[in-house]
């Protein structure tokens, strides 16, 4: 008999990994691992406004990282100053801007630690229904971006030209990745949430021959390095979204080295 | 304006500015079906800002750009650089151009000679292969005009006579028109019908014989090539310290 806080790990886990994949094939074939990060950051912020108003709450944590998302587009029509340059202003400025927050409620003492690596263990079935919510509204979203995004991965201006609404579809990207990060807060943290997004995607790169397969196998991965680093966390005593991560590495480290063999 | 009904592009007075620089100052020129309208001029010159206005996704400060009703572009954009961690092949890079099919991808690549790479990574093409992919791509679902920014930019002499071949084939065939950016008149000379010299106004324009020998184009592109040698020498005196180190290395004749 498993208990329930396991199982709820394991569905809420498997339904973060199971979107973080596919959006993050994406930032790794952009080349925008950073932004991952970036908005990771901010939802630090969010979380520290979301408590000077009373509340955790999960409107105004995407409503956050979101206009973190939408500043950096507006920043990016000034050519002289690269996307990465960018990121880091503002990754390094919305941490800032929640520490501050935070460290100005006197009422309020939580131990950040709990938002920068998470705790899949404490996830609820409450947690689980908003999770899904989220994943099933980015997924069908994904769906309808879905040739349109790729083609302006490929080439933006070829895409343009073509007649692809380049900066609608590049919101609507950014906005799943915003809302991907609220909620996997709880699951794997504002530290280890890029790792769920990037490390399967590179896992899945090596065993592809097409993009639908590689997000395909990137979901799949990110499922198995949930459920692997769930059950090592218990076996051995360790912290659980780290042990997520590293079950992520090895999958990529065996894609590469077991498989790069065979061909 | 005497052959209104196959006008595909007209630019009637056209001006560009950025803050109070003037890059595009008073162009008026159109492309008709089956013909060929070759922009050519040195780095700097606005060819792309007015590739872009032409395509209609650059506004301009003043002026009127006339397109007719529902023509379909197909747009080539120059060298296409596609990373080794999006698995994609040539066939699915075709199929991302938008309202396509497999049969039309098929069909395309058919026209360029390349269906045997269909399956192939998209990122295994040479240079000359990937011109004529991208080409392709431009060709899919019949467009009524072609808009091809430098098409033969760094491609061996044997490659671009055969992109040009196909361009010229595909505009007889299909009686499409093109607009081709070229900062190179030598190489565009046979396959185009009408010349614009642009250097942020239009120089001159005409066929390309009578470009080549107007003065104002050989001010602005330097002395009538005669030969390697001279060419060389023109990079010598000029400002590109690059070309400069380059030749100066080659030639061992240095100015300083």
């Amino acid at each position: 008999m498993i208990d329930t806080f396991i199982i709820n790990a394991l569905i809420g886990g498997a339904l973060v990994a199971a979107i973080a994949g596919p959006l993050g094939c994406f930032m790794v074939w952009r080349k925008m691992a950073y932004f991952g990060d970036t908005i990771a950051h901010s939802a630090l912020m969010g979380v520290a406004l979301g408590i000077a108003f009373d509340s955790e709450n999960l409107i105004i944590m995407i409503a956050t990282c979101s206009s973190v998302a939408l500043m950096l587009l507006f920043l990016q029509r000034d050519k002289r100053f690269s996307s990465d340059t960018l990121l880091g202003i503002l990754a390094h400025s919305s941490l800032s801007i929640g520490m501050i927050v935070i460290s100005m409620m006197d009422h309020f003492r939580t131990d950040m630690m709990y938002y920068l690596v998470g705790d899949i263990l404490a996830i609820s079935t409450a947690d689980i229904y908003t999770i899904t919510v989220v994943v099933v509204l980015s997924a069908i979203s994904l769906f309808f971006i879905w040739r349109p995004l790729l083609s302006l991965t490929v080439h933006e201006g070829l895409a343009q030209i073509e007649g692809v609404r380049v900066n609608l579809i590049k919101i609507v990207y950014m906005l799943l990745i915003a809302s991907l990060v609220a909620v996997a807060l709880k699951v794997i943290g504002v530290l280890l949430i890029t790792a769920l997004m990037i490390i399967p995607a590179a896992a899945a790169r090596t065993v592809s021959n097409t993009p639908l397969q590689m997000i395909i196998f990137a979901s799949i991965c990110g499922i198995l390095s949930v459920v692997g680093g769930i059950f090592s966390s218990s076996q051995w005593d360790v912290p659980t979204g780290p042990a997520i991560v590293l079950s992520a590495t090895v999958l990529f480290l065996c894609g590469r080295f077991l498989l790069r063999a065979k061909s | 304006m005497s052959n209104t009904s196959g006008q595909l592009l007209r630019l009637e007075n056209v001006f560009k500015k950025y803050k109070k620089n003037i890059v595009l100052d008073n162009i008026s020129f159109s492309v008709n079906r089956g013909e060929t309208v070759t922009l050519i001029g040195p780095n700097g010159a606005g060819k792309s800002t007015l590739m872009e206005i032409a395509l209609g996704i650059l506004d301009v400060s003043s002026g009127v750009v006339h397109r007719a009703k529902k023509i379909s572009i197909g747009y080539m954009p120059q060298k296409v650089m596609i990373d080794e961690v999006l698995p994609l092949s040539v066939s699915d890079f075709l199929y991302l151009r938008p309202n396509t099919n497999y049969d039309d991808v098929a069909a395309a690549l058919k026209v360029v000679n390349l269906s045997h790479l269909a399956g192939q990574p998209v990122q295994s093409a040479s240079g000359g292969e990937m011109q004529r992919i991208l080409l392709a791509r431009a060709l899919i679902g019949q467009p009524d005009l072609l808009v091809l920014d430098e098409p033969v930019q760094g491609i061996d002499i044997m490659g671009q006579q055969e992109i040009y071949g196909l361009i010229a084939k595909t505009r007889d065939e299909t009686g499409c028109g093109v607009l081709m950016i070229s900062h190179d008149l030598h190489l565009v000379m046979a396959s185009t019908s009408k010349v614009l010299c642009l250097n942020r106004h239009i120089c001159c324009s005409g066929s390309p014989e009578f470009v080549k020998n107007d003065p104002e184009y050989q001010a602005m592109m330097g002395r009538p090539m005669e030969g390697i040698a001279i060419y060389n020498h023109q990079h010598d005196e000029g400002h590109d310290h690059k070309h400069h180190s380059h030749s100066a290395s080659e030639s061992d004749n240095r100015h300083d």
